[in-house]
């Protein structure tokens, strides 16, 4: 008979020498891995329940703890890895359909890492953002196709709605539900703080956030959870989410025993109902069904909020957008394949979508081949983890981008990805009101504002070094990159010049 | 207040509604505008002719009467309100709707109710006086559905409740309902289960006028789901 033990992939090391037996780590694993022997007098740790969050690492007084990659192995195969022979028992054993959460991990080709930039030398003098005034301030939105002037010619205010952002960066949608409260307020009080965006993902918007609804992207999906008018006239902004990079085709599924309180109040559904987001929305076959939802939403917001229509990034992404492109929608939000999540079926979020890059670059040329580019701003997201990254993708095309999982670690996630457990030890993804209470709202936001502030210097640095002092003039840029190691096609999609060209 | 739609596309006839800040208005020769009354609260409408999709989406109070057909999506995420349709109504009717009223006088489309839920004291109603298409109540978390079968003819198609995790679906038909999907669980309707829709047919048959005697004059059965947590064994945590 099979034994389904599987070796723990991380062993928790205690020094001895150091541990004085305090019970700090005991009380702070919510997964239980820390134990004190009375008898004994000593604290002992099962590492089979062991996430690897380093929660009690980096709390404990003496730095007794470290967590290790365990070397148990099984006999060596390029083929069959480690991972993949655990997977095949854990199903076995179960029947279930395997389970991950945050973005995609596995090794394949991260583009942003084989872009370079450009500066000027002698010709062209770069800019030192310390003394001279830069522009990193975007607006996003459909952009009017005429100038209209009345009788006596003064210019007719025809410009649709748009949201103003001091800088290309907005907080991706990330549901309450998902994420605690503390995590909602800090994202919430950062993006009023930095004057951008965060965004509710389905999950409807807490009754105490009304009030950062000027930076608040207030979400629709095909479960319709927290929907109603004021929540629809609420935010800055409307966003359709069709897709999500981590899942693309796949739906969104919150389980009951996460549907209580303030989450089942905000959700609007009753207490332990499985709220279930199902990938299609019933009422959208079409790019004309899609229209119909944007333009009722319009209607609902009496044309005063844009509507954004977020997609995860597949193979027909272009012809999807340039579909999009055309239904009212007034910006595109693309999710690349490394896109967080709080949980998806793990053969999902490693096999489908594409790497956001190659995406973007294809979107971009597509719509400005149609002459439809100024129908819709292009927001991307899909591990956009640096201020580089937010810079190259700008460079690529896109007015702005989203970040999800930057934020989450900025806020002190350490990336153990075990959101689905519900028992998130930094507080961040779990509702359990004693976890809940360890994420410091005040604390995170200030660290929310901090690293936005970094990168948004970053990128003044960068754009003075080209020479360029507004964010505008880099958009679309695709002259300041130049590609390593790229083959031709990849060059061509990306649609820069190969270094040293 | 009467508003005349001839020729008015349905952002015109969009700002003529947005106007109006409450009372009565009729909208007469109806022809196909799309959205009326989105997200609109307190208002009596009562429209002639034929409205197009997406009537009454995010419908937050008001009444709606139509003497004539509706199209698709009517009552999208509906939360507060009424709609009565005085004639048949096409697809996605009552999409995630999550509180008040729908009664339609003949027939329903495809996927009537579907996602609809309920919350605290919003328990929101359709009832379809003749049939209704496939998918009836797909992903129901929460409300009732009544569908009578005044007009004969089969009373649902298939796939009736696929994926139900909430709610009641009532069915008026002699015999019991077959072909259900796996999630859903049918019994005949008892005394609670009746009184349960009592007021709500004789507030149906007062809409239209019928007899409501002669509604109720019949067996009821009733679709619940198996569980509120149809998903639960699905995953292995990895």
């Amino acid at each position: 008979m099979a034994i389904d033990y599987i070796f723990p992939d991380y062993e928790v090391i205690r020094n001895k020498d150091r541990c004085i037996s305090c019970r700090v780590c005991e009380r702070q694993c919510s997964n239980g891995v820390h134990t004190f022997l009375e008898k004994e007098n000593k604290m002992v740790s099962d590492d089979t329940k062991c996430v690897n969050c380093h929660r009690c690492v980096c709390l404990c007084p003496t730095h007794a703890l470290k967590i290790v990659k365990s070397d148990n192995t099984f006999k060596e195969n390029g083929n069959w890895k480690n991972s993949t022979i655990k997977e095949i028992y854990r199903q076995a054993g179960t029947g279930g359909v395997l389970l991950s959460s945050m973005g995609n991990p596995k090794d394949y080709p991260v583009y942003f890492d084989r872009i370079l930039l450009n500066a000027s030398q002698v010709t062209n003098p770069s800019i030192d953002p310390l003394r001279e005034p830069m522009e990193t301030r975007s607006y996003l939105g459909a952009r009017p196709k005429t100038i209209q002037r009345d009788e006596k010619g003064r210019l007719i205010n025809n410009l649709p709605p748009h949201l103003e952002l001091s800088m290309p960066i907005m907080f991706s949608a990330m549901s309450y539900g998902s994420l605690s409260y503390n995590a909602h307020e800090a994202l919430a009080r950062a993006a009023e703080a930095l004057g951008i965006c965060y965004n509710t993902g389905e999950g409807g918007l807490h009754e105490d956030f009304y009030k950062y609804g000027k930076n608040t992207i207030v979400q629709v999906a095909s479960g319709r959870f927290g929907v109603h008018k004021d929540y629809l006239n609420s935010g800055c902004a409307v966003e359709i989410k069709i897709g999500q990079g981590a899942k693309p085709g796949i739906g969104g599924h919150l389980p009951g025993a996460k549907i209580l309180g303030d989450v089942s109040r905000t959700r609007m559904i009753p207490e332990g109902s499985d709220a279930v987001s199902p990938a299609p929305h019933h009422d959208i076959y079409s790019i004309e069904d899609l229209r119909q939802l944007v333009y009722s939403i319009k209607e609902a917001t009496n044309y005063t909020k844009p509507v954004i229509v977020k997609i995860a990034a597949v193979h027909n992404v272009s012809a999807i957008a340039s579909g999009i492109a055309r239904s009212g929608a007034d910006i595109i939000a693309i999710d690349g394949f490394r896109g967080g999540t709080g949980a998806a079926p793990t053969r999902i979020r490693d096999n489908v979508g594409i790497p956001i890059e190659l995406a973007l670059a294809s979107v971009d040329k597509r719509l400005r081949d149609e002459g439809i580019r100024d129908n819709v701003s292009l927001v991307v997201g899909g591990s956009i983890r640096s201020s580089a990254d937010l810079f190259k993708a700008i460079c690529l095309g896109a007015d702005a981008c989203y970040i999800g999982t930057a934020a989450l670690l900025a806020m002190g996630c350490h990336l153990c990805r075990t959101c689905m457990t519900g028992k998130c030890n930094w507080g961040i993804a779990t509702q359990n009101p004693e976890l809940v209470k360890r994420l410091n709202p005040n604390i995170s936001y200030e660290r929310l504002v901090n690293m936005l502030v970094a990168w948004n210097h970053e990128v003044e640095e960068m754009m003075g070094g080209m020479g360029i002092n507004s964010i505008e003039a880099l958009k679309g840029n695709r002259l300041m990159l130049r590609g390593v190691g790229l083959n031709e096609k990849e060059l061509e999609i990306l649609g820069i010049k190969h270094a040293g060209e | 207040m009467r508003i005349d739609a001839k020729e008015l596309d349905f952002r015109q006839l969009g700002d003529e509604l947005r106007k109006v800040s409450g009372g009565e208005v009729t909208i007469d020769n109806c022809l196909g505008q799309r959205f009326i009354a989105s997200g609109m609260e307190n208002l009596l409408l009562t429209i002639n002719g034929v409205p197009g999709n997406a009537l009454g989406s995010y419908l937050n109070g008001t009444k709606i009467f139509v003497n004539g057909n509706a199209q698709d999506a009517t009552g999208d995420t509906m939360n507060d309100g009424e709609i009565i349709i005085d004639g048949s109504v096409g697809d996605a009717l009552g999409y995630a709707m999550r509180g008040g009223r729908i009664f339609v006088r003949g027939n329903s489309g495809y996927r009537t109710g579907i996602h609809m839920k309920q919350y605290k004291e919003k328990i929101p109603v359709i009832v379809v006086g003749g049939s209704a298409g496939s998918f009836l109540g797909e992903y129901m978390a929460g409300g009732i559905i009544v569908v009578l079968g005044l007009n004969g003819g089969d009373l649902v198609g298939n796939y009736t409740g696929t994926g139900m995790h909430g709610g009641k679906i009532f069915l008026r038909e002699k015999n019991a309902p077959q072909n259900l999907p796996s999630q859903v669980a049918v019994t005949k309707a008892d005394e609670s289960d009746m009184q349960e829709i009592s007021s709500i047919i004789s507030e149906y048959a007062k809409a239209f006028d019928l007899n409501e005697v002669e509604i109720l004059d019949s067996t009821f059965w009733v679709l619940r789901p198996n569980t509120k947590n149809p998903y639960k064994r699905l995953y292995t945590q990895n």
